[in-house]
């Protein structure tokens, strides 16, 4: 189970590209309180929890459990 | 279930004021997180420095001291020896640690204070608009090496093989951040030097290359591998010194 904590996250991208599972992406049509593109799950039902998304981010944006 | 993966305690809920796939971030939580595994957050002090991580302090939920630039070693230095119990670390960049404050790290590694030097190097000044550091590549463009840097700017500076020649630094280690990996490495780094600061083992050391992607005027995926393929075949990973005691 992943929680994303949108309000935190920046955009940047790089947990977009590590997950390897390629279901994180940017949701273009949100912009948060920090004035950022957040990123959105696009299919959890796919997602091993493998934390690498979490690792990668600057901003302690996943947390996983 | 206990949480497999969550935010040190030792991070303030506070939004860093980093660029976006900044790695000052992942640094910060690697430092947060040897913080909580040595359960020593009650008596840490660090000394945050001038650059763009001059809010270190705000990051933090150990107490926290702001030294003026260059000056993070000296500070260190004080509140180590008047407080001996405490585990003091200084969190500096390239521009602070390697330019203008190298008298200041070059004595207290001589002097062989029993601190830890969290030193990111991401080859630039990035506070300041990414000017040339001491530590920019050979042929680096930056804001004043338009033309990249050139024999008469000097040669890059391998600040943590330097340190190693004296006698009075004992553990110095150069890791990266630029894939899970690394982080996970730099991670336990990190956490052994402070294990040594623990044990009354001397002056220690961890380089993190790190990204600017910013004044790399570069995504953060591209700045990553930008340190792949450049930063690393220059600054070479690795354990540079190692004087701890086996454990
Ligand atoms: C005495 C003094 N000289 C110069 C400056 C300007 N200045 C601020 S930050 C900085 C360099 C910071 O670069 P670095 O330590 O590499 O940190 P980064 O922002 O790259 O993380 C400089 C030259 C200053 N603040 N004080
Ligand atoms: S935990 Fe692994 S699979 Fe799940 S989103 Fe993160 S990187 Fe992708
Ligand atoms: S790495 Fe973190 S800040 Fe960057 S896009 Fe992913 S969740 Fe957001
Ligand atoms: S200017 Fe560079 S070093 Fe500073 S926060 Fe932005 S990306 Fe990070
Ligand atoms: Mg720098």
């Amino acid at each position: 189970m992943i929680t994303i904590n949108e309000e935190m996250c920046q955009g940047c991208g790089l947990c977009v590209e590590i997950c390897p599972r390629k279901i994180l992406a940017l949701d273009e049509s949100k912009i948060n309180d920090r004035g950022h593109t957040p990123i959105v799950m696009t299919d959890e039902n796919a997602c091993t929890g493998c934390s690498l998304c979490a690792v990668m981010c600057p901003d302690c944006v996943i947390e996983i459990e | 279930m206990p949480l497999k993966f969550k935010k040190p305690d030792s991070l303030t809920d506070i939004a860093m004021h980093y660029c976006p796939g900044c790695t000052h971030g992942i640094i910060h939580r690697l430092v947060a997180n040897a913080i909580d595994t040595l359960g020593i957050e009650g008596k840490t002090v660090g000394i945050a420095s001038v650059g763009c991580s001059v809010f270190a302090y705000n990051y933090f939920t150990c107490d926290m001291q702001q030294a003026s630039h260059g000056r993070a070693p000296a500070v260190a230095t004080g509140v180590k020896r008047s407080l001996p119990d405490r585990i003091v670390f200084t969190y500096q960049g390239d521009g602070d640690l390697a330019a203008i404050g190298t008298a200041e790290i070059v004595h207290a590694a001589a002097r062989g204070e029993n601190i830890t030097v969290i030193f990111v190097n991401n080859a630039i000044y990035g506070m300041t608009g990414g000017q040339m550091a001491p530590t920019t590549l050979n042929g680096q463009v930056t804001l004043t090496s338009p033309y990249g840097r050139r024999q008469q700017e000097g040669h890059p500076v391998r600040m943590s093989e330097m340190l190693s020649t004296l006698d009075g630094a004992r553990y110095i280690e150069r890791v990266s951040v630029h894939n899970p990996a690394h982080i996970i490495k730099a991670g336990k780094s990190i956490i052994k030097a402070f294990e040594m600061q623990l044990r009354g083992e001397g002056f220690s050391m961890i380089e993190v290359l790190s990204t600017c992607p910013t004044n790399l005027k570069m995504s953060p995926v591209k700045a990553l591998k930008w340190v792949e393929n450049n930063m690393i075949p220059f600054y070479p990973l690795g354990i540079i010194k190692d004087g701890s005691v086996k454990v």
